[in-house]
């Protein structure tokens, strides 16, 4: 028999090891349970010679490819964008790019500015004070003053530019177009126990020198040390709850595969925008036949990924290739929304450096620029290491028929029902990506780029889950309130990108871990009535 | 971890024959083919979770053929080739990734390449600094970010 704890958390990915972190100065007995394990740098990918083929099989960003213990299968066959994530302690944040934008203060005014979806129930100063403590948890790099984007303050320079970055840089400047150095989450200098980048440039699936922040090197160590538990290779299948509908715990499978009960006062899910509702779904009970904290009938709907409209090319000059990091710079020209463009919102833009050999020969291979026979040499040689990315992070917007759901068959490996997904790319969203995808070619050519292909989308681009359990005043019309706790379980809180109202056009990790820090603050703030 | 298959002798010779189609040996750049036997061994000792596919791939080559690949004469081998890569879907785009990415990391062709051969770990790599005064003129543009009342869409932050 476990004994009960103040504070449950389910996940130890990004906003989970934030929340606990933000938690644990409260001294309350808090427990994390995560269905992976700790991670081995020195079993990274770019350990081994064999680096890049590692990213077709144990170290592919799709948990249906990879198929680790530690992943649940995902039916995402009615998708054309395909869910990425991954499972251990860190979560997502150990194989990510580390790219570091911010919702901008409008995105939270969507219905305000441009009469669609909904406003969020709070506001981009509401968050101010928490992306500051996190970009200093996280360790940031960057350049503080970009004129199009919200103020930060980066602890550590940016990034070099590289070979790629000064290509870029002037065909955007003969287009007139911003463009800026990324804040990113790798350190460009020794910080906080964490080396230096080495430009092993194989940042997405983990950095073995530890120069990218992944929570399980940056919030569990500290949050651990201030006596928090966190308990690995520990799956839960279900959130428990009582005759008055609090929440009492958890049912999950241990590392042996024996079923526990862990009880609870508190429960925060942590699990990200597929896993959470995935959770509450498979948590019913005769009070709630629909699954938990689901009285809106939203846990689970508006589903958001980002569609990514990528194109690239290939210029005369070297570019930096597998020898940097992979993104270094951004662009917010067309992030506002301009309704002359034929689509209201906007996008990001991320560009990227270039790619390894076996990356190239793969991607050039199937898109039928590198031939086949004799002529395969020379090809190859033209376009190895001479690669320029432009891909456009369009803001999707929130559609109920874009939904997770549980699959009726499919099941992971203690027999719990998988997530299954319905998404469908919407018409704006569409023309968003054509005007995306046109922009990316001017800036191409402007580069003197020639063999021009596009990836629209990019069809494993699910790297953001947001919105399945978004948050509201309106119990109706949301599944959690302003501050992440349940309208219907006033002792369940959630804290990932499931709570997002709107998706922005920038990668989310850095508002979500603001997000989950405000959250902790505010349970902080309310210990004396949190369950009023 | 589930068991793997392997490939029939029939399904290796296949391999090595398509592969010396798909990469050629090349005496200009002083690399090897495809269907060197080093390429190969690495390919069929790294096949893993891909062997059923490479395997279907190979399957549907020969269904094309009719007979052992490098039994037919130049022409129809080519023809069988071109035909196999515009038919033979997840399976041949398979077989495809695992030769290139046993290829691309043979010594011999990473040389040729210019590449390092190591892994990128721990030594990693240089990164120039690059020129910072393209930046000016975007430092220039004025401070503009949505505000977030209708009203005052587009003035300084």
């Amino acid at each position: 028999m476990n004994k009960s704890v103040d504070v449950l958390i389910i996940g130890a990915g990004a906003s989970g090891a934030a929340v606990a972190w933000s938690l644990a100065d409260t001294k309350m007995h808090i427990l994390c349970l995560e269905q992976g394990d700790w991670m081995n740098s020195a079993k990274y990918p770019s350990t081994g010679r064999d680096w890049e083929a590692k990213f077709y099989g144990d170290w592919s960003t799709s948990p249906n490819i990879r198929g680790r213990p530690e992943d649940y299968p995902i039916n995402d066959d009615n998708s054309p964008i395909k869910v990425v994530n991954f499972n251990g302690v860190g979560g997502s944040t150990v194989m990510y790019t580390a790219h570091w934008p911010r919702l901008h203060p409008s995105d939270f005014k969507v219905r305000t500015l441009d009469g669609v979806a909904d406003d969020w129930p709070i506001d981009y100063d509401a968050l101010a004070p928490f992306f500051e403590e996190n970009d200093r948890m996280m360790g940031v790099s960057g350049l503080s003053g970009d004129p199009l984007s919200p103020l930060t303050h980066p602890p550590m320079p940016p990034q070099p530019l590289g070979l790629s970055g000064p290509l870029i840089g002037k065909a955007m400047n003969k287009l007139g177009w911003h463009w800026w150095p990324s804040d990113t989450t790798v350190a460009t200098m020794d910080y906080e126990g964490r080396a230096r980048c080495i430009n092993l440039g194989h940042c997405t699936p983990a950095c073995a020198q530890g120069a990218k922040a992944s929570t399980d090197i940056t919030y569990w160590p500290q949050a651990l040390r201030a006596g928090v538990e966190l308990r690995t290779h520990c799956r839960v299948r279900e959130i428990t709850t009582n005759e008055d509908g609090m929440a009492t715990g958890v049912i999950y499978y241990d590392k042996d595969g024996v079923e526990q009960f862990q009880g609870a006062e508190v429960v925060i899910i942590a699990c990200n925008g597929v896993g959470t509702p995935r959770l509450l779904l498979n948590s019913v009970s005769g009070r709630f036949p629909n699954g938990l904290a689901n009285s809106s009938g939203l846990v689970g709907k508006n589903l958001m990924f980002h569609p990514y409209a990528q194109i690239y090319g290939f210029v005369k000059e070297p570019t930096d290739s597998n020898r940097a990091p992979p993104t270094c710079l951004w662009s917010k020209e067309f992030y506002d929304t301009d309704l002359s463009r034929g689509f209201v919102r906007g996008y990001g833009i991320q560009f990227g450096r270039g790619a390894g050999p076996v990356f190239e020969a793969v991607a050039s291979e199937q898109k039928g620029i590198l031939p086949w026979g004799a002529d395969h040499h020379r090809v190859f040689r033209r376009l190895n290491g001479h690669r320029l990315a432009v891909s456009a992070i369009c803001e999707d917007l929130p559609e109920e028929h874009n939904r997770v759901t549980l699959d009726p068959v499919l099941k992971d490996g203690h027999g719990i029902p998988a997530p299954k997904i319905d998404y469908t790319i919407s018409e704006n969203s569409r023309k968003m990506m054509d005007h995306g995808l046109a922009r990316g070619r001017e800036i191409l050519e402007a580069a003197g780029a020639t063999d021009i292909c596009s990836n629209d989308p990019i069809p494993w681009g699910g790297w953001h889950l947001l919105g399945t359990a978004r948050m509201g005043t309106d119990p109706k019309r949301s599944v959690v309130n302003e501050w992440g706790r349940s309208h219907d379980v006033k002792n369940l809180f959630i804290v990932d990108g499931s709570v997002f109202v709107t998706s922005g056009g920038v990668n989310p990790t850095s508002t979500i871990q603001a997000i989950a820090l405000y959250i902790a603050n505010q349970m902080k703030q309310r210990l004396a009535n949190l369950f009023d | 971890m589930s068991e793997h298959k392997t490939l029939t002798p029939a399904q290796r010779d296949d391999l090595r024959a398509i592969a010396a189609m798909i990469i050629p040996a090349s005496s200009e750049y002083k690399v090897p083919g495809a269907d060197d036997a080093a390429v190969q061994a690495d390919i069929l000792a790294t096949l893993g979770r891909d062997t059923a596919m490479v395997s279907a791939a190979l399957d549907h080559l020969a269904r094309l053929a009719g007979k052992p690949l490098a039994d037919l004469d130049p022409a129809r081998r080519e023809a069988i080739a071109k035909e196999f890569r515009a038919s033979g879907g997840a399976p041949a785009a398979t077989l495809t990734r695992v030769m290139l990415q046993c290829y691309y990391r043979d010594d011999r062709v990473l040389r040729s390449l210019g590449l390092e051969l190591r892994a990128p770990f721990p030594q990693g790599y240089v990164l120039d600094q690059g020129d910072w005064s393209l930046l000016d003129p975007v430092k220039k543009r004025p401070a503009m970010l949505r505000r977030t009342s209708p009203f005052e869409a587009q003035t300084l932050k």
